[in-house]
């Protein structure tokens, strides 16, 4: 009897099946590429959470180094979880952390902030969640890096954890010093 | 009787997701509002992503069908529509794939499957029988 490479061609098939589904199996589905990656933040005028601070507007993000935008809200679960997180870098000088306070009241939001800690420089209420689907924001909290040209480098769905500020964001912050 | 109480309890279920679409939600225009339902349910909702916006209760999928309404009635075309949420969501927001570079696998696999399958199907159906005929001759031939 003859040996034919069409009698490997099953097996074959099989392990190219098996490998890419194995690949397929390890990806989160949930997490979905941005849009935004590598183009400019989209215009957007937020006001301030609390009247009387500076309103939150996309120009201000250009041209001054590295900005953090955080959607967060109070009736956000996971944004408890990562809040220690931003509490803990909102003192670094090497950037600016902002919040964009998703679909949510005032009073609950101040009543958040005066519980966990106010990370933010500067604060936009997104009461209709209009801003937040220009961004192609899903679900909160939501982090979006912004270079100095207005650029969004990064953005990370779901809470930030110790792992993801080591390994994404914080290479971004060390090219962004090298610019300088 | 049982057939009865299948048809009451398809309705019931129906139920649910008739009504994710609130009343305040919809356009006068009836025209409009046609298009925007048939816009919906070609959108995924990003947070229960296996639902239409058009069936999800979901805010977000709320948000969504609000602003596809707001479009048409703004004169929109559909096509516009559905472009104005893929340019924020990505093309995974498209319950229907378009046809293009990274989907063409996609699209095309089916049909490459069912061509191998076919011509497997001939092999399998044609060579046995043409074997044994021709076995048959030779040892038709051998008496």
């Amino acid at each position: 009897m003859t040996f034919r490479i069409a009698t490997l061609l099953p097996v074959s098939l099989f392990v190219v099946m098996g490998m890419v589904l194995a690949v397929g199996l390890n990806r989160d589905p949930k997490i979905l590429p941005s849009m935004l990656l590598n183009h400019q933040l989209p215009q957007f005028d937020l006001p301030p959470l609390d009247a009387g601070n500076p309103k939150m507007s996309s120009d201000e993000f250009t041209g001054k180094g590295l900005t953090l935008i955080n959607v967060f809200g109070s009736w956000c679960v996971s944004c408890r979880y990562e809040h220690p997180l931003l509490m803990s870098i909102s003192k670094d000088p090497r950037f600016k952390l902002v919040g964009i306070d998703w679909k949510d009241g005032a009073d609950e939001a101040r009543q958040f902030l005066l519980q966990y800690g106010n990370p933010y420089a500067l604060i936009g209420a997104d009461v209709s969640g209009r801003t937040a689907i220009d961004l192609g924001v899903s679900g909160a909290p939501e982090t979006f890096v912004i270079d100095g040209k207005g650029q969004v480098r990064l953005r990370i769905p779901g809470p930030l954890t110790p792992q993801i500020w080591d390994q994404q964001i914080e290479p971004l912050i060390r090219e962004a010093q090298k610019a300088l | 009787m049982i057939r009865a109480l299948f048809a009451v309890f398809i309705f019931l279920a129906s139920i649910g997701s008739a009504f994710a679409v609130l009343p305040d939600e919809m356009l006068k225009d009836a025209a409009l509002e046609h298009r925007a339902r048939a816009i919906s349910q070609e959108l995924r909702c990003l947070v229960c992503q296996n639902e239409s916006i058009d069936d999800s209760d979901a805010t977000l999928a709320r948000d969504l069908r609000m602003i596809v309404r707001e479009r048409l009635t703004a004169g929109d075309s559909d096509a516009q529509v559905i472009g104005f949420v893929a340019q924020r969501y990505g093309n995974f927001v498209l319950l229907k794939p378009p046809f293009q570079a990274d989907t063409v696998l996609l699209w095309l696999l089916p049909f490459l499957f069912l061509a191998i399958g076919l011509f497997a199907a001939w092999r399998y159906f044609k060579q046995p029988g043409a074997d044994t005929l021709e076995l048959e001759n030779e040892l038709l031939k051998g008496d």
